[in-house]
């Protein structure tokens, strides 16, 4: 065989591999979306939950997994944020940060179920805050904490060190140079990989089950006192959400409708993270654009 | 030789002015280590102030460690041992506040390096972080900077657009104006034209000649048309040695020592 029937040959099977990951992911996708999206209405997206009758919404499960999620982000961030600057900017490159790096690594490829189990023990029995939002926020910021750190450390791995120099030599302290002028830079893909990281945040259940709960208490939206029990941004009431509630009502539901919700309800979510994606590629280009051209 | 005795004269003259003779900055001693390898071992010049001096020399030779070395950015690369002395002080000491130093001795680099930021924040930037906050006087400096750099006409009306929309010798020429605009008294320039087309770099040049009444220019280049065209003083390193050290029409008409002719001549480097 000749180097171009080689090619020829090469090539197609890359297409037909390629084509194949395109092919499941559009199954799998048109799948869900097909059998949920009929399901979704203005109704099934703003009201309660039943347990025993048809006609049950996820409007609570919805505003707990943005609440959840907001908070999550919240914690997360300024952490994330900090260390990948340490990381990418101040640390020397010694056996020390080498140990903090793989840390990280390991950390990230923590199984979530496990992250769960241990907000379980250390957030909800040893520091007493029970099934609770805030409980639930610290196991998530638990499982975004490595990725974001290690985004953020790419993003600003990437801003070239002629920008650094440059502001040294306009006589910039390190501090400076790095919140003025290189964060900056970086924003687009630090933005990105905080978007990407919301989106699974979003989807995430296993961490949730044992810290945030599996119960969603009927909320009062018009309380806005954090510190009211039936408050919907009271951070101590049991707060299930979105993913958990698929997975409860897959697992244990009896309401009639279960899965014409189960179906609506993986819609929503699917089409959220999607939705996350989209929004992260189109702010991180837009912003780019902003920040290289008028 | 005509060119020759003029030389002999602006020498002549030189020499009844002691004004010009003022040295703005000097080395005395300084080696550069990068690990356990010398790049520098023996480059002891001195600088007179308001006049361009050019460092030449094959890759490798040692000329941009040194430039480098001179306003402390190879603090974190590199072990720099011996005085750079600027204004009686010893400004290669532990004592100096760097950050406070390089405000007076700029460098502008090889790779025009704008920030992700518009036109008018490249240069209004890094006053503002000194506390120059009022908007007049930031315009005043941001235009005077733009005009000395010879890019004022071009860009005026642009002044909002980001820096990386320009062209390269556009760039180039605004990291010299952001470098100016915080008026230092020494400009340190690493091959600056080496990454432009013939005419940004004669822009760039004549920018050069025309920044020399205020400022003491220190030029790394490639390029020996440019060294001869612009310079005052000129510097031929070789592994990591200054080998020749004196006035550009000396060196480039007279050569005291053989390799300084080989390089000129472009017999090696």
């Amino acid at each position: 065989m000749n180097a171009k029937r080689i090619d020829k040959i090469a090539t197609g099977v890359l297409y037909a591999v390629a084509a194949f990951v395109v092919i499941i992911l559009i199954a799998l996708l048109g799948y869900i979306l097909i059998q949920g999206v009929p399901h979704i209405s203005w109704h099934f997206l703003t009201s309660p939950a039943l347990a025993f009758e048809a006609g049950g919404g996820i409007g609570i499960q919805l505003f707990n997994s943005f609440y959840l999620l907001f908070l999550a982000l919240l914690i997360s961030l300024p952490i994330s944020l900090g260390a990948g600057i340490y990381l990418n900017e101040y640390a020397p490159q010694n056996t020390l940060t080498g140990l903090i790096r793989t840390t990280i690594e390991i950390l990230s490829s923590l199984p979530s179920v496990v992250v769960g189990l241990f907000g379980y023990l250390f957030f909800v029995v040893q520091f007493k805050l029970g099934f609770s939002i805030l409980s639930g926020a610290f196991a998530l910021t638990v499982f975004n904490l490595p990725i974001l750190t290690r985004s953020i450390e790419d993003a600003l791995a990437n801003i070239s060190d002629n920008q650094r120099e440059a502001g040294y030599a306009l006589g910039l302290s390190r501090w400076e140079t790095v919140t003025k002028i290189v964060v900056p830079a970086a924003l687009p893909s630090i933005i990105t990989g905080v978007v990407l990281s919301a989106g699974r945040i979003f989807g995430e259940a296993a961490a949730l089950i044992y810290t945030a709960g599996q119960s969603a208490p009927a909320l009062d939206f018009g309380n806005w006192n954090p510190f009211d029990i039936s408050s919907p941004l009271s951070p101590l009431r049991p707060a299930e959400t979105l993913a958990v509630h698929i997975w409860k009502i897959n697992s244990e539901g009896i309401m009639p409708d279960a899965k014409a919700v189960s179906a609506g309800a993986s819609a929503v979510l699917i089409i959220a993270v999607l939705l996350f994606n989209f929004l992260a590629r189109w702010l991180g280009k837009r912003l780019y654009k902003h920040l290289t051209a008028e | 030789m005509a060119d020759n005795s003029m030389m002999t004269d602006q020498r002549n003259i030189m020499k009844f002015d002691p004004k010009d003779h003022e040295i703005a900055l000097s080395t005395e001693d300084l080696h550069v280590y990068y690990g356990k390898s010398e790049a520098l071992s023996e480059g002891d010049l001195q600088f007179e102030r308001y006049k361009i001096t050019a460092l030449i020399g094959p890759s490798g030779s040692g000329k941009s460690t040194y430039l480098r070395s001179l306003n402390r950015m190879n603090d974190r690369i590199a072990n720099v041992t011996g005085k750079i002395m600027y204004r009686g002080l010893d400004i290669n000491s532990n004592d100096i506040d760097v950050y406070e130093m390089r405000r007076h001795i700029g460098m502008v680099f090889q790779r025009p390096n704008p920030f992700a930021k518009s036109i008018y924040e490249n240069i209004a930037f890094a006053l503002r972080q000194r506390g120059v906050n009022n908007k007049q006087e930031l315009d005043e400096i941001v235009e005077q900077s733009l005009r000395q750099a010879a890019m004022w006409d071009q860009v005026k009306d642009d002044l909002n657009k980001s820096a990386l929309a320009l062209s390269g010798g556009q760039q180039q020429r605004l990291c010299i104006a952001r470098a100016i605009a915080i008026k230092p008294d020494i400009l340190l320039l690493d091959e600056p034209a080496s990454a432009l087309d013939p005419v940004s770099t004669s822009q760039i040049e004549d920018t050069l000649l025309e920044l020399k009444q205020n400022y003491t220019i220190i030029i790394v280049t490639h390029n020996m048309q440019q060294a001869s065209r612009i310079s005052d003083y000129t510097a031929f390193f070789n592994l990591g040695k200054v080998l020749e050290y004196s006035e550009t029409g000396d060196i480039f008409t007279n050569p005291q020592v053989d390799l300084t002719n080989d390089y000129i001549s472009g017999n090696f480097g």
